[in-house]
């Protein structure tokens, strides 16, 4: 099992530890819902160095983009990012990603999945026809995402760049907490607000940043986050976890991903997709509450009322700001209008819940 | 953690507790430590007749399901109401608010076969 460079800090707070994509990672620290609250309300950190990051550079790398990748990476200018995927030959996602371009039409960060890394480097790999320069920078690069609505507010002191103004899916690179090249960005994967920071991890670089981080928000509250409370935080947002709700059988349009399909471009198995977009699909990933007591787990089928398969949990949760349980599930397209009534299978019994809209929280 | 000396435990990590042939049922310390946040314990098992270690009910945290294993075999008399409502109760107070179930049990010869606290905190290696 690998380490992140936090790994032994996590450990020495305390945190409860589980295997996650090939990492010994922190679940949680003090209690899911109590980080959640947390990261919603104020600020928490979360150590996300296991995610995958690949440099694309050269007069190619934008070509190159654009054909692996739905969203149309040529909007990018310097200092901003896109989520986007990765779609396969079979109608099915290789993985989601963010497309962060460093240097327009010359130098592009890809992150990706940490359990995707080797997956994804070999598929852009194959594609890659016209000699784009690529390096895999993932087992030397450190990310904390520090999210909520208060983490730009104490983390200001630690930079000169303006990440208070930073605007949502854009960066900056600059000296942070006395580290050169740092990238600061204002993405994150839990809907709070907030920054993602990504450093070489060298020269006591992460230890240096991790203590600064902590001695500037401790004072105010800010506390470090485990993974679990990362998934109810995204989960609440509707945003899709890769493994669960999308993956190699899923297609964008199903997944409710058409907001970075762009058929302004040509791209991996277009032609099927756009023809999806078009025609419709047959079940889609829709937010579901549950209506009886239960929670909604991944792999519990659905059936409508007769008793029929109509579709199956991908994701599922109690909500900490809702109290409510709630999930997303891919449904036959006849069940998933907003307000559909469905029922989810959990342990033998029928249990009632309907159809919503997405976020759970706005 | 704690983990009393007048109580039995199950290798499942539920105690109990007798006072006569009535049974208090509950989960450890360890246990409600293990699962996190607790948000609904759904048992609806009672006054059913039970043999010792059927599943009785399931204990929903955050993040994961665990299924409640029956220490002796008996009928469920009584499912704590106060976790239909505040279900951390459990987290909170495992051995008092947070139990779960009262059972008349059937064969009380059943109660040696079950852990004490000493061999429970070694099985947990507390």
């Amino acid at each position: 099992m690998k380490n992140t460079p936090f790994t032994e800090k996590h450990i020495a707070l305390g945190a409860k530890m589980a295997a996650f994509a090939g990492y010994n990672m922190p679940i949680s620290y003090t209690g899911i819902n109590e980080e959640h609250h947390c990261v919603r309300n104020n600020a928490g950190v979360f150590d996300v160095s296991h995610m995958g990051e690949f440099m694309l550079k050269g007069e190619n790398a934008l070509d190159l983009i654009q054909r692996v990748t739905t969203n149309d990476a040529s909007k990018l200018t310097d200092g901003k990012a896109q989520y986007s995927c990765l779609p396969n030959n079979e109608g099915g996602i290789v993985d989601d990603l963010l497309v962060y371009c460093v240097e327009q039409n010359k130098t592009y960060m890809l992150v990706v999945n940490a359990s995707n890394i080797e997956k994804d480097w070999n598929w852009i790999s194959s594609h890659n026809t016209k000699g784009v320069e690529m390096h895999n920078i993932s087992a030397h690069t450190a990310l904390l995402a520090v999210q909520g609505p208060k983490a730009t507010e104490y983390l200001q002191q630690l930079t000169d760049m303006d990440i208070t103004n930073l605007k949502y899916y854009t960066f900056a690179k600059g000296k942070f907490a006395g580290i050169d090249n740092v990238l600061v960005s204002a993405t994150g994967y839990t809907g709070a607000g907030g920054v993602e920071i990504y450093f070489e991890d060298k020269d006591g670089a992460s230890d240096k940043i991790w203590e600064e981080i902590f001695r500037v928000g401790t004072p105010h509250g800010m506390k470090p986050i485990g993974l679990a409370a990362r998934d109810t935080l995204r989960l609440e947002k509707g945003f899709c976890l890769y493994g669960n709700d999308i993956d190699d059988t899923t297609s964008p349009i199903e997944a409710g991903l058409s907001w970075i399909t762009k058929f302004t471009k040509d791209f991996t198995n277009r032609n099927h997709i756009e023809a999806q977009k078009k025609d419709g699909v047959s079940k889609k990933l829709v937010g579901i509450e549950l209506l009886d007591r239960g929670i909604p787990r991944h792999g519990h089928t659905i059936q409508n009322n007769d008793g029929k398969e109509i579709g199956v949990v991908t994701s599922g949760t109690q909500s900490p700001t809702l109290n409510k349980a709630i999930g997303l599930a891919y449904v036959a397209s006849e069940h998933a209008a907003i307000g559909s009534e469905i029922n989810i299978m959990i342990r033998d019994k029928a249990i009632k819940a309907k159809v919503v809209g997405l976020p759970f929280v706005a | 953690m704690e983990y009393p000396s007048n109580l039995r435990y199950t290798k499942d990590h539920e105690w109990i507790k007798t006072e006569g042939n009535i049974a208090t049922v509950g989960i450890t310390d360890f246990a409600q430590h293990e699962l996190g946040d607790i948000v609904f314990v759904d048992i609806d098992t009672k006054g059913k007749p039970l043999s010792a270690n059927d599943i009785f009910g399931t204990v929903e945290a955050v993040k994961t399901v665990s299924d409640l294993y029956l220490p002796v075999s008996g009928t469920i008399i009584e499912v704590n109401a106060l976790l239909e409502g505040s279900p951390e109760s459990v987290n909170q107070d495992p051995y008092g608010n947070g139990w779960m179930i009262k059972m008349e049990i059937d064969n009380p010869a059943e109660l040696d076969s079950l852990l004490d606290a000493a061999a429970y905190t070694q099985l947990i290696g507390a």
